[in-house]
């Protein structure tokens, strides 16, 4: 089968344009995190290493907020591992479409992967097209992603220490405003409102639980009930089948 | 950068990178069971809805259930842009759209 010489370049460019909304998303949340760090004691250097190489929203957020607070190093690693657990359940989900390539592309592709080009490349990866450069669709979104944080960050630190009282804007309402745009898009039937019921229900019955294990727990009982639902819907249309 | 500073980026990098792409480095020796398979579309929903809940029922850590929590006014908004418009720039151009007038106004 003959594929048109642009479609790489096609593809990679729009991973980089569906990204295009999430990178709005990401702007006041990577202005805030580099404001924050400005004020906890982190230095400049250190806070522009962990946005490079660590590259996680969240858990960056809550290392300044564990730095401020003088937490052992040892600690905020080790909650740095329960928060990005949940990148575990994203690879999974990815591992059919990628298993085919090569380790160069791998390591790269695991090290870009985030929640916002997670939920924009798996509906790529799943549309039923024989297109074989999907993977260049998300590499349009990481780079897009990541290029996006690195400079957002930046100015946030060079911001952070002029403007006073930054970390009372309350502009972290970014998240969760994204998050829920990228939560609809996958509430389609209803196995997948039980399971976002469940999960939402059990994420504050499980608030007391330390180091935010409470968001694996929870994911754990939304994906269980998802899956239970999925069975009595199918179990039923077997028995009105018949 | 102090001596503890790198300490603390070397070692977040290596168990956010080797969470990453642990799976990925074992694709071949690894096969997923049926019942996982079909678990996975879940993921995503379950994730994301466990993480925003709590930040915006308990956006302080403290439970703020109240027209007057600005987090709260926030989702609602964008839950019923997201649904009517199905447009994911529209949604969160709403929510923030909404946290700040909230916030100038109340």
């Amino acid at each position: 089968m003959h594929y048109p010489p642009t479609l790489k370049r096609d593809e990679f460019i729009a991973g980089m344009r569906d990204t295009l909304p999430l990178l709005l998303g990401a702007l006041p949340f990577g202005l805030i995190y580099g404001a924050l760090a400005a004020t906890s004691g982190l230095s400049m250097g250190a806070a522009l290493a962990m946005s490079a190489f660590v590259f996680a929203g969240s858990s960056q957020f809550i290392a300044v907020g564990l730095v401020s607070a003088q937490t052992p190093v040892a600690i905020i690693i080790l909650t740095t591992l329960i928060v990005n657990l949940r990148h575990l359940l994203y690879s999974a989900t990815l591992l059919p479409h990628l298993k085919g390539l090569p380790q160069r592309w791998r390591i790269p592709l695991a090290f870009w992967l985030t929640d916002e080009t997670f939920a924009v490349t798996v509906h790529r990866f799943q549309r039923n097209d024989p297109s074989p450069y999907k993977h260049w669709y998300q590499l349009g979104s990481s780079i897009a992603m990541y290029l996006n944080w690195q400079f957002w960050c930046l100015l946030g630190l060079v911001l952070g220490n002029r403007i006073p009282d930054a970390q009372s804007w309350g502009l972290d309402v970014a998240m969760p405003v994204t998050f829920i745009g990228m939560i609809i898009p996958f509430v389609r039937n209803v196995p997948a409102v039980v399971c976002v019921l469940t999960a939402g229900a059990a994420s504050l019955l499980t608030l007391a639980l330390p180091y935010k294990l409470g968001i694996v727990v929870s994911a754990c009982a939304g994906i269980a009930s998802g899956l239970l639902a999925q069975r009595l819907v199918a179990a039923r249309r077997e028995l009105a089948r018949r | 950068m102090s001596e503890s500073e790198a300490w603390m980026i070397a070692g977040m990098f290596a168990v956010t990178f080797g969470i990453r792409y642990f799976l990925f480095a074992l694709a071949e020796r690894i096969r997923l069971a049926q019942w996982i398979e079909s678990g996975l579309k879940f993921i995503p929903p379950a994730v994301l809805t466990a993480i925003t809940l709590p930040a915006v029922l308990l956006p302080r850590g403290e439970w703020y259930v109240s027209l007057a929590n600005p987090y709260l006014i926030a989702a609602l908004l964008s839950v019923t842009a997201g649904i009517l418009t199905r447009n994911l720039l529209a949604t969160i151009a709403i929510g923030l759209t909404a946290f700040l007038a909230h916030r100038l106004f109340f």
